[in-house]
């Protein structure tokens, strides 16, 4: 179980071009950073080194539970979670079959979420036909159906009404409060108290 | 939607059902390789001692043909849907996730052109006594096409005309089991050992399974950092 996370004058490279260099963030547990910054900053590449899929130029990305320093690929593949622009969701499949697949590969039981996220009207339509907003709420029904306690979000706001915004809001409310973190890329502030970090600039 | 399941299970039945498809990826592959049967007697004239004598062998280079065609999208999919990173998330390791793909790619595309095989050399003027050998030798070449093709599916991830780079970079990998199961089935035809190739085909699938998984790995790695 994650219960901070620590980045270490992290530099991040994206096809020849330093990101950012010299970035420190931690995070712990009931705590939620905004992060913020240009288009192009590195928000989203932050995440991806966060959870692993990109391998930072210089600098750590150290995990810590109870009992000190975690393993690192066992910290990623079960205690966060990752959503983010691209959401592995397939257009010909339904959505109650996506959800169904993507809560059992984080080892979770789609039921939860489907309340908590207003799923059910959606179950029986392909991926293809829902719009954004109704993507990003199956996207984010993971978070709920297994829960985790590093959640990466990008943008995890931009396509939702101003009705799930709230509820994402209470979500994200009650994962902090039972001791969980939330590193989120976001142009528009997060729903919840949360400290605000610059990256690049 | 039942509880918690076994997440290898969950991905092994997505893989099946997105490698089967709606309206049916495998059918297009038979219906190709149905195809390019159909145009070798259209070629070569239909004498029945001309034709039965490379049924067997056109047989398997049409099947060699069929396999390459839905392996483009099979890393390519969850590439651009985003689904790729979450899988190399899960506490899986990804050469099983890879795996996984190519076995369900096996059952549902080629296990159906496996079965078209025999149809199609029979149909060409092969001698139905060779139906159950042409039929293991498919299934088998079928399972090293699979596994094989899923490395050149892997380093194609993110590349334009990915499926034409994908033949390119396969199709000389597969000349090994169209050698040794054409030859096997060729060797039975004329009543010497055919058990010698057959070994050699099984040989090529097993260490195509074994090793094919590293390699699947370490390309999907680079495609998504």
């Amino acid at each position: 179980m994650i219960s901070r996370l620590e980045i270490e004058n992290l530099a991040l490279d994206r096809g020849g071009r330093r990101l950012f260099e010299g970035l420190s963030l931690q995070v712990s547990a009931g705590e939620a950073v905004a992060l913020t910054g240009d288009n192009g900053a590195g928000k989203t590449s932050l995440l991806r080194a966060v959870a692993g899929l990109l391998r930072p130029s210089a600098g750590l990305i150290d995990f810590f539970g109870a009992s000190g320093v975690l393993d690192p690929e066992e910290a990623r593949s079960e205690g966060l979670h990752l959503v983010g622009h691209y959401d592995g969701l397939k257009g010909g499949r339904t959505a109650g079959e996506e959800l169904s697949f993507w809560s059992a590969w984080t080892g979770g039981a789609p039921e939860a979420a489907l309340e908590a996220l207003d799923l059910i009207p959606l179950l029986g339509l392909e991926v293809r036909k829902l719009s954004a907003g109704q993507r990003r709420r199956l996207a984010l029904a993971r978070l709920v159906a297994s829960p985790r306690a590093l959640w990466l979000l990008d943008e995890p706001l931009a396509p939702l009404d101003a009705r799930m915004r709230t509820r994402l809001g209470e979500l994200m409310t009650a994962h902090v409060k039972g001791g969980g973190m939330i590193l989120a890329a976001v142009h528009d502030p997060l729903p919840i108290p949360a400290r605000e970090a610059r990256v690049g600039a | 939607m039942s509880a918690r399941k076994n997440p290898l299970a969950a991905l092994f039945k997505r893989e099946l059902a997105l490698a089967w498809g709606k309206g049916g990826g495998a059918l297009y592959a038979c219906a190709f390789y149905a195809g390019v049967a159909t145009l070798l007697p259209l070629a070569s004239g239909p004498a029945p001692e001309k034709l039965g004598a490379v049924a067997p062998g056109a047989a398997f280079v049409a099947l060699a043909l069929s396999s390459l065609l839905s392996l483009e999208r099979l890393f390519e999919r969850d590439f651009e849907d985003g689904g790729l990173d979450l899988l190399a998330l899960g506490s899986a390791p990804l050469e099983l996730v890879a795996a996984i793909k190519c076995l369900a790619q096996w059952l549902a595309a080629g296990a159906p052109l496996a079965l078209l095989s025999p149809v199609i050399a029979v149909a060409l003027g092969a001698s139905p006594a060779l139906i159950p050998l042409i039929l293991v030798t498919s299934l088998a070449a079928g399972l090293g096409f699979a596994f094989v093709g899923g490395v050149g599916a892997a380093l194609a991830i993110g590349a334009r005309r990915g499926g034409v780079l994908v033949a390119v970079i396969v199709l000389p990998l597969f000349t090994p089991p169209v050698i040794f199961g054409a030859g096997a089935v060729d060797a039975l035809n004329s009543g010497l050992d055919w058990t010698g190739g057959l070994m050699l085909l099984l040989a090529y699938c097993l260490c195509a399974v074994a090793l094919a998984p590293f390699a699947m790995a370490a390309g999907v790695r680079n495609a998504i950092s």
